[in-house]
């Protein structure tokens, strides 16, 4: 059985009365079907998920929004001193980013098992492997983008240097991949569970930590005049493991929510 | 393509619970199979298994070509396999436009298979519409689209006729007929008759 599509009498059922020639000899003119491939597949989910996550719930803004206000609380809190205040920023910063990590995970893979979205999304060409990548990856574009805007923004009310503002964005950015495909497998592993959202923050936190650990620990290297380079590096290293070994995992997770 | 289905010594169970045992069958290019069985016979658990989404307990689920080969069960599914249940995977913030285009593009579609499937339910005046807006009817005319759209050679159904008025019935009678003469194969979990002649297979269970 070769990979490739072949056009099949099925293919143009509307046009031609069924007919007694040979099925496999495609006659000229025929209509090719039009085998979407990997690209097409990958492309029209991506294209799906973004729309999701932007169009209808307003999950991006509701990220950025909960950032903010956990970031304008704590100096109302912990008073407004800047003294006080800015030896702890980069910490408050990433620690306020993982938690708004956590918001709209609990939707990513749960709304799918509900209305039969993952069993259209299994009997497709792409492996289910592919689909928590695209997933996961527009988690990522919808979430961690944004957060890594808001990001600089908020470490610098809270009295962190100016000039750490690009390296605060970039490091948010390399820490919400990591917590987008993290994330996601707690979400994938969360599945069907009743209250999954409390659980997916049980299973995910922990798993939060190094990229918290990492990133602040860049930001704080930075601030004492050393380079944030190792630090830096261990942040990408973490996010490209965990894209790389999630996947696996996840997908065996959400086949196992479908049995 | 798939030209043959075949089940043998077919073992379900869901939890503690068995379903049936040791069923075997047979499906054919051109065969159209009602299956019936009271609520909880396993209908729906059949479907899915032939789908590659329930593991069964015991016995094998085959695919093989017009040939006789032995199609490689993933490859198969990924392939040649419409699962359409009561859960029909439709967002509904999305317009139908939108959801009719993607799940024929996931599943793969011929150049102007979306019209067809346009065409074949009547969905024109539908399309700009968010799909929570339809009624239960119009949202199961829009889910049956895909299978016109994409054309894939087994469909799996679980109470496709559900929702349908009697006209809509008639028309999927007619689409069904047609992909039997393209020598497509159909296996519908039913309680009504199907509107066209059919095998049946009863899975029995409590009543």
């Amino acid at each position: 059985m070769s990979t490739t599509r072949r056009p099949g009498r099925l293919a143009k059922w509307r046009h031609t009365p069924p007919d007694t020639s040979d099925p496999d000899t495609p006659e000229p003119g025929a209509p090719e079907p039009h085998a979407p491939g990997m690209r097409g597949a990958t492309r029209v989910l991506f294209e799906r998920e973004l729309s999701l996550t932007w169009g209808g719930g307003g999950g991006p803004l509701l990220a950025c929004g909960f950032f903010a206000c956990l970031t304008a609380i704590l100096p109302l809190a912990a008073g407004g001193d800047l003294k006080t205040l800015s030896p702890v920023a980069a910490g408050v910063a990433w620690l306020a980013l993982a938690l708004a990590s956590l918001l709209s995970l609990e939707r990513l893979f749960e709304r799918d098992l509900e209305d039969g979205g993952l069993d259209l999304l299994a009997t497709g060409h792409l492996p289910l492997e592919s689909v928590f990548v695209i997933k996961a990856f527009s988690q990522w574009l919808a979430t961690g983008l944004p957060l890594a805007l808001t990001a600089p923004v908020a470490a610098l009310a809270l009295g962190l240097p100016i000039h750490l503002a690009p390296l605060t964005a970039l490091a948010a950015l390399i820490g919400g991949l990591g917590f987008a495909f993290t994330g996601a497998l707690g979400a994938a592993l969360a599945l069907g569970a009743k209250r999954g959202g409390l659980l997916i923050a049980v299973v995910v936190l922990p798993l939060f930590i190094p990229p918290v650990v990492f990133g602040s620990g860049a930001l704080d290297r930075a601030a004492a005049g050393l380079s944030p380079l190792p630090a830096l590096a261990l942040l990408a290293a973490y996010a490209l493991f965990a894209a790389v070994i999630s996947p696996f995992a996840g997908a065996a997770a959400i086949r196992n929510a479908q049995g | 393509m798939i030209h043959n289905l075949a089940l043998s010594a077919l073992t379900l169970t869901r939890g503690e619970r068995s379903l049936f045992t040791d069923l075997s069958f047979t499906l054919q290019a051109g065969d159209i199979v009602a299956l019936t069985g009271a609520n909880g016979a396993g209908k729906t658990s059949l479907l899915r298994a032939i789908a590659g989404l329930i593991r069964p307990e015991a016995g094998q689920i085959d695919f093989y070509d017009g040939d006789r080969n032995r199609l490689d069960p993933h490859e198969a599914r990924g392939r040649e396999i419409h699962l359409l249940g009561h859960l029909d995977g439709l967002k509904g913030s999305r317009t139908a436009r939108e959801e009719l285009a993607f799940q024929c593009d996931w599943l793969g579609h011929t150049q102007d298979g979306v019209d067809d499937a346009i065409a074949a339910f009547g969905l024109k005046p539908l399309l700009d519409l968010e799909v929570r807006k339809l009624s239960a009817g119009q949202r199961r005319r829009l889910a049956l689209g895909r299978l016109v759209g994409s054309p894939r050679a087994l469909w799996l159904l679980d109470e496709p006729l559900g929702p349908l008025d009697a006209k809509w019935r008639t028309v999927f009678a007619e689409v069904m007929r047609r992909h039997l003469a393209a020598d497509g194969l159909i296996l519908a979990a039913v309680h009504d008759a199907l509107p066209i002649p059919a095998r049946s297979l009863d899975l029995g269970g409590l009543t």
